[in-house]
C-alpha cells in the first residue's frame, strides 16, 4: 500500500470526472450566452477522452482498502462513460429548446456527479464508502429528474425519485448497520471472512439486497420506476433506465461475489424469485402500456431481471455476461429513447402514445428500421446483438443449474417479444385513424444523429465480434480469482 | 475459406446490393443474380457430393470446417454437409430461386419485401449448413422473425393476426429449443457445441430424458406436431406468394431436420423413452390434418393444412427410427417442400388474377388459364401420391419403413396413418374437379390471361424437379440413407419393439428397383 501523495494520482478515472464536471461548471458560469453553444461539443470530446482515459487497466488499492480499482471495474467504468457520452449524444435537441437551453450546465454537471458516484460504488472496498457513491449518484439524479420542473408530472417524478431512494438508502443502511454489528467492521475483505451463519448476517444481507433493488428497481421494490421515467425528461429517461441501472447489477455482482459468495445457497434462491417476479411482473405491466416511455420502463424493469440473471450465477462467467449484457442492453435502448426523444421533439415536446406511431414508417423508413432494429435487439432476434448478450446470460445461469428460472426467463422473452412486436406493427403495418396524419418526415441533425448512426453499428456488430465478450470473460476471470 | 461459407456470403451480399440497388429493376437484377448463384452452387454441391460418395468417400460430413468464435463457450462457427443437408439446400436454392419469380411483380416496397425475403433465405441456408448448435439456433431465428414483416406487411387476409401467431409460436417453441441446447451442452460436459462431437460425447440417460421432449417440441412446433401446428394454417394462408413457398416449402423443414440431426442424433435414449407419445401426436397430426383440409374452401386453407399432413408425416417417419422410415422422411420434406411450393405458387397466381380464393367461386379455370390449371393438376396429382411424381416415392418409402416395425402399437399407428393418402385424394380431387373443370359463370373470370413468363419460369421448375424426383429417385436416395445410417443405428440400437438392426436394415435396393418398374411403367 503506497500512502504518498501522488499515488492519488492513480484515481485517474474519477480525477478526470471531476475535471471535467469543474470545467464544465466554470465554462457554464463564464461562457457568454453567445458561445454557449460550444458546451455540448466541448462535453462530448471530455467523456469521449474519459472512455479511452478508463480503458488503463490496473490494479490499485488505496486509503488503506477504501479503494479498490481492478481492470475489470475500469472496463465496466468506460462502458458506463460510453454510455452516458451516447446519452449526452442524443440529448441535443431537448438542451437547445428555448425552456432548457438555460439549463444545459447543470445538466452535464449533474448527470457527471451521478457517473461519480456510480464509479466509487463500482471500486468501493469499505461498505462506508460504497454507500456514499450510492447516495452521491441518487441524490443529484432527482434534481435532473425534476429538470423540467415547469412540468407538473417532472416534478412529480422528482419528488418520487428522491422519496423512494431515500427510502432504499434506509434499507441499506439499516443492513450495514446488522453487518457491522455481526462482524465489527465494513472493510469488504475483512467481512467476507468474518461473516458467519447468524441469522443478523442474513437478515443484513435481506436489506442489502432490498436496498440495491430499489436502485434497480425490481419487483416487488419497483413501484416507483414507472412514474419516475414517465415523468422524467426523455433524456434522463434514457440515462436512468441504463448507466444507474447497470452500475447497481455490476456493483451487486462484485459485492455478491466477494463478500457473500461462501452464502451463495442463501441469496441464490432469494435472487431467482426476484428475477421470475421481476421479468414477469414487468413483461405483463408492459402488455398493457401505451404511453411509450411508460412502455419503455416496463420493458426496461424486465430487462433488470435479465441483467439480475447473470447476477445471481455467482461465476466469472456470469459477471462478465452481465457487463455485456450491460454493454448491448446500453446500445440497444439508448437507440430507442433517441428516437423517442427526437419523435418528441418533434411534435412540440409532447408525450407520444403508440398509436401515434402509426405509419412511421411511410413518413421516417430509416428512423422506423433503426427502431425495429434496436427493438429486435431487445427481445433477443438474431443476427443483432441483444441474441448473443441474452444467450450469454441464460447460458451462465444453465451453468450454474438454475434451469427453473432459465425457462421462465425463457418464455418471458416470447411476453416480451410481443409487446416490442406491437410497436413495430404500429410503425410498419397500421394506418393511423381516420383524420389523424402520421408524425411527419423529418430529418434528424446534429449529434442525435451521430448518436444513433453508433447505436446502430453497436446493435448490428457488437454480438458479431467475439473480442468484446471474449475480454471481458478474462478480465472477469481475474477480478474473480483477486 | 470454405466454399459452404458461400450459402450464407451470397444472401449477405444479396443484402448489401438490394441495399444499394436503384429501383424495381435494379432490385430484380440482383435477386435473379443472387439466386441464380445459388441454385448453381447447391447443383453443384449435389453432384460433387454425389461423385464422392461414389469415390468411395467414407466420412459422415463432407467440407466440414470450424472457426472458433466464442471460446469461452466453446462457440464455433462450424460447417459440414451430409446426404441430408445437401438434399435440403438443393430444395432452398430451388425455392428461393422459384420464389423470386413468383413474388417478380409484387408491389408494393419491392425493395424491403425482397431484403426481408434474403434474410430469410440466409436463415434457412444458414442453418442447414451449421454443425453447431449455436449457430444453427442463431440461423433458424434469423429465418423466423422476417416472417412477422413479410406477412404482417404484405400479407392478406387476417395479416396482423396470422403474423403475430405465427411469430409468438414459433418463438416460444425456440424457447423450448433453448433450453434443450443449454440442456445438450452442458449435460455433455460443457466442453463443445459441435452436434459431431456431441454425438461422440455420453450425454447422461436421466438429462437426455428431461431435454429430448424440449427440444423435440421446440423443433416440432416448426414442424407442425399437434397441437402445435395452429400458426400454420393462418400464417400459410395469410402470407405472400413466395412467402408462403419458402415458408411451406423450406421453413417447416428445418423442424423435421433439426429433430433429426438434434434430437434423436444427440439424445437417442430420450427418442427411445419418448418416441411412442410424439409418435400418437404425429399420427394425429397427420389425418386430423388431412380431414381439416376436407372441409376447407380457401385454397390457401386446404393447401395449409395438407402441409400439416405431410409434416406430420414427416415427423411420423422419424418416429419410426427405422432406417427406411427415416430415409422416407428426408424423401417427404424434399417432396413436401418442393410440390408445396408449387401449390402456393399456382395458388398465388391464380389469386393474383381472381382475386378470390374461395373454391366456391371458382369454376372452369382449365378453359380460362390452361397453363396455371394443368399445372395445378399436376401439383395436386403429386400430392395425392400419385406415381411417377415425388409424393409417391416419399409416402411410399414412409409406410413400408414404418411398417418394419413388428409390433402391434406402431402397425396400427401405421395403418391409421395410411387412410391419410385416401382422405388426402378426397380433398384433392374435390377442389381441382370444382375449380378446374365445369362451366366458368363468371363473366369477370372469363377476360383472364394465362401465365406471364416470370411464372412459367417459376412453374416449371417447380414442375420438373416434383416429376424428376418422381422418375428417378434412386439418385436422392443414394444421397439420404448413407446419411441416414449414422443416425438410425444409434437410436435403433436401443429400441426394444424390434428384434435390433436385423429388422431395421431391410432390403432397400430391392425397393429401389421397385420403384425404377414403376416409372419406367409410367412412361
Amino acid at each position: 500500500m503506497n500512502n504518498n501523495i501522488f499515488a492519488v494520482l492513480s484515481l485517474h478515472a474519477e480525477l478526470w470526472l471531476m475535471m471535467v464536471i469543474l470545467v464544465v461548471l466554470l465554462a457554464d458560469l463564464f461562457m457568454g450566452s453567445l458561445r454557449k453553444c460550444w458546451l455540448h461539443p466541448l462535453v462530448c470530446v471530455l467523456m469521449a477522452a474519459q472512455v479511452i482515459i478508463n480503458l488503463t487497466p490496473d490494479t490499485r488499492m488505496l486509503f488503506g482498502g477504501m479503494y479498490i480499482n481492478t481492470p475489470f471495474m475500469s472496463i465496466v467504468k468506460s462502458v458506463l462513460s460510453a454510455g452516458t457520452l451516447l446519452v449526452f449524444l442524443q440529448s441535443d435537441r431537448w438542451l437547445s429548446r428555448p425552456d432548457t437551453h438555460f439549463k444545459r450546465g447543470e445538466f452535464y454537471v449533474l448527470t457527471l456527479c451521478t457517473l461519480l458516484g456510480m464509479f466509487f460504488m463500482l471500486t468501493a472496498g469499505h461498505f462506508l464508502l460504497f454507500y456514499l457513491g450510492l447516495e452521491l449518484a441518487s441524490i443529484p439524479m432527482a434534481c435532473i429528474v425534476a429538470l423540467d420542473k415547469y412540468r407538473h408530472d417532472s416534478a412529480e417524478a422528482g419528488a418520487k425519485f428522491i422519496l423512494s431512494s431515500m427510502f432504499s438508502s434506509a434499507f441499506l443502511l439499516y443492513g450495514l448497520s446488522f453487518l457491522y454489528g455481526s462482524c465489527g467492521t465494513l472493510y469488504m475483505a475483512d467481512v467476507s471472512g468474518l461473516l458467519s451463519d447468524s441469522a443478523m448476517a442474513k437478515f443484513a444481507l435481506a436489506l442489502f439486497i432490498a436496498g440495491i433493488a430499489f436502485k434497480m428497481s425490481l419487483v416487488p421494490f419497483h413501484l416507483w420506476t414507472a412514474d419516475v421515467y414517465q415523468g422524467a425528461p426523455t433524456t434522463v429517461t434514457a440515462y436512468l433506465s441504463v448507466i444507474s441501472k447497470g452500475a447497481a447489477a455490476v456493483a451487486l455482482a462484485g459485492i455478491l461475489y466477494h463478500v457473500f459468495g461462501a452464502y451463495v445457497s442463501d441469496w441464490g434462491y432469494a435472487l431467482s424469485a426476484l428475477v421470475m417476479l421481476t421479468i414477469t411482473v414487468g413483461n405483463l405491466m408492459a402488455l398493457l402500456q401505451n404511453d411509450m416511455k411508460r412502455f419503455m420502463a416496463f420493458s426496461s424493469i424486465s430487462q433488470a431481471g435479465y441483467l439480475l440473471l447473470g447476477v445471481m450465477t455467482n461465476s466469472p462467467q456470469g459477471i462478465a455476461s452481465v457487463v455485456f449484457y450491460l454493454i448491448i442492453y446500453i446500445v440497444a435502448n439508448i437507440g430507442v429513447f433517441s428516437v423517442i426523444g427526437a419523435l418528441e421533439e418533434e411534435n412540440g415536446g409532447n408525450a407520444l402514445q403508440r398509436e401515434d406511431y402509426r405509419g412511421l414508417y411511410r413518413t421516417n423508413p430509416r428512423l422506423a428500421f433503426f427502431m425495429t432494429l434496436c427493438l429486435f435487439s431487445l427481445a433477443g432476434i438474431p443476427p443483432f446483438a441483444g441474441f448473443f448478450s441474452k444467450f450469454f446470460i441464460f447460458s451462465a445461469a444453465a451453468g450454474a443449474g438454475w434451469w427453473i428460472t432459465v425457462f421462465v426467463a425463457l418464455v418471458n422473452t416470447v411476453v416480451s417479444l410481443y409487446y416490442y412486436l406491437m410497436v413495430v406493427k404500429a410503425m410498419y403495418i397500421e394506418t393511423p385513424d381516420e383524420g389523424k396524419s402520421p408524425l411527419p418526415a423529418f430529418r434528424v441533425g446534429g449529434t442525435s444523429r451521430i448518436c444513433m448512426w453508433l447505436c446502430f453499428a453497436g446493435v448490428c456488430v457488437l454480438g458479431l465480434l467475439s473480442v468484446i465478450y471474449e475480454g471481458l470473460f478474462h478480465w472477469a476471470t481475474g477480478f474473480c480469482a483477486g | 475459406m470454405n466454399i459452404l461459407s458461400l450459402f450464407v456470403l451470397i444472401p449477405l451480399l444479396m443484402l448489401l446490393a438490394l441495399w444499394l440497388a436503384r429501383g424495381v429493376k435494379g432490385v430484380r437484377g440482383v435477386m435473379v443474380v443472387g439466386a441464380s448463384a445459388l441454385l448453381a452452387l447447391a447443383v453443384w454441391l449435389t453432384f460433387a457430393y454425389l461423385q464422392w460418395r461414389r469415390g468411395g468417400a467414407g466420412e459422415e460430413m463432407f467440407l466440414t470446417d470450424s472457426l472458433m468464435w466464442y471460446a469461452p463457450l466453446h462457440i464455433c462457427y462450424a460447417v459440414g454437409v451430409d446426404g441430408i443437408s445437401v438434399v435440403m439446400l438443393l430444395l432452398s436454392a430451388i425455392i428461393v430461386f422459384t420464389g423470386t419469380f413468383a413474388s417478380w411483380r409484387l408491389q408494393p416496397m419491392t425493395k424491403e419485401y425482397f431484403l426481408w425475403f434474403t434474410l430469410l433465405s440466409l436463415g434457412v441456408l444458414g442453418f442447414f449448413i451449421s454443425t453447431d448448435l449455436f449457430t444453427m439456433f442463431m440461423f433458424y431465428e434469423v429465418a423466423l422473425i422476417p416472417m412477422y414483416l413479410l406477412i404482417g406487411v404484405w400479407g392478406s387476409g387476417r395479416k396482423e393476426y396470422a403474423a403475430m401467431k405465427l411469430t409468438l409460436m414459433l418463438m416460444g417453441g425456440s424457447a423450448f429449443l433453448l433450453i434443450g441446447i443449454l440442456g445438450i451442452y452442458y449435460g455433455a460436459g460443457a466442453e463443445t457445441m459441435n452436434v459431431l462431437e456431441l454425438a461422440k460425447a455420453h450425454i447422461p440417460a436421466e438429462v437426455q430424458h428431461i431435454f429430448f421432449p424440449l427440444v423435440f417440441l421446440g423443433f416440432g412446433v416448426l414442424g407442425a406436431l399437434f397441437p402445435f401446428h395452429t400458426w400454420s394454417p393462418d400464417g400459410h394462408a395469410s402470407a405472400p406468394t413466395a412467402v408462403s413457398m419458402l415458408h411451406a416449402g423450406v421453413l417447416m423443414k428445418l423442424g423435421g431436420y433439426g429433430c433429426f440431426r438434434v434430437a434423436m442424433y444427440l439424445m437417442p435414449e430420450g427418442a427411445a423413452m419418448w418416441g411412442d407419445v410424439f409418435l400418437i401426436l404425429t399420427t394425429i397430426s397427420v389425418v386430423y390434418g388431412a380431414f381439416s383440409a376436407v372441409v376447407q374452401t380457401d385454397l390457401k386453407y386446404i393447401n395449409a393444412y395438407s402441409s400439416v399432413s405431410h409434416c406430420g408425416l414427416v415427423l411420423f417417419a422419424l418416429l419410426m427410427m427405422t432406417r427406411v422410415s427415416c430415409t422416407g422422411a428426408i424423401l417427404q420434406m424434399l417432396s413436401h417442400g418442393l410440390m408445396t411450393a408449387l401449390f402456393f405458387a399456382l395458388i398465388g397466381m391464380i389469386y393474383g388474377r381472381t382475386h378470390t380464393r374461395d373454391i366456391r367461386q371458382l369454376r372452369g379455370l382449365m378453359k380460362i388459364m390452361p397453363f396455371l390449371a394443368v399445372g395445378y393438376v399436376v401439383a395436386g396429382l403429386a400430392n395425392l401420391g400419385l406415381p411417377g411424381l415425388s409424393g409417391f416415392v416419399a409416402e411410399m418409402t414412409v409406410f413400408v419403413g414404418s411398417f418394419e416395425n413388428a409390433d402391434v402399437f406402431h402397425r396400427t399407428c401405421t395403418i391409421i396413418a395410411t387412410t391419410s393418402i385416401v382422405i388426402t385424394a378426397v380433398y384433392i380431387l374435390r377442389v381441382v374437379g370444382r375449380i378446374l373443370y365445369g362451366t366458368c359463370t363468371n363473366e369477370a373470370h372469363l377476360k383472364l390471361t394465362d401465365a406471364t413468363w416470370d411464372e412459367r419460369v417459376a412453374v416449371i421448375c417447380l414442375i420438373a424437379a416434383v416429376a424428376g424426383l418422381g422418375l428417378a429417385p434412386w439418385w436422392v436416395s443414394d444421397m439420404i440413407n448413407v446419411s441416414v445410417d449414422p443416425i438410425v443405428s444409434r437410436v435403433a440400437s436401443l429400441l426394444t419393439f424390434n428384434d435390433g438392426v436385423s429388422v431395421v436394415c431391410s432390403d432397400l435396393s430391392r425397393m429401389m428397383a421397385e420403384w425404377a418398374g414403376c416409372a419406367g411403367a409410367m412412361l
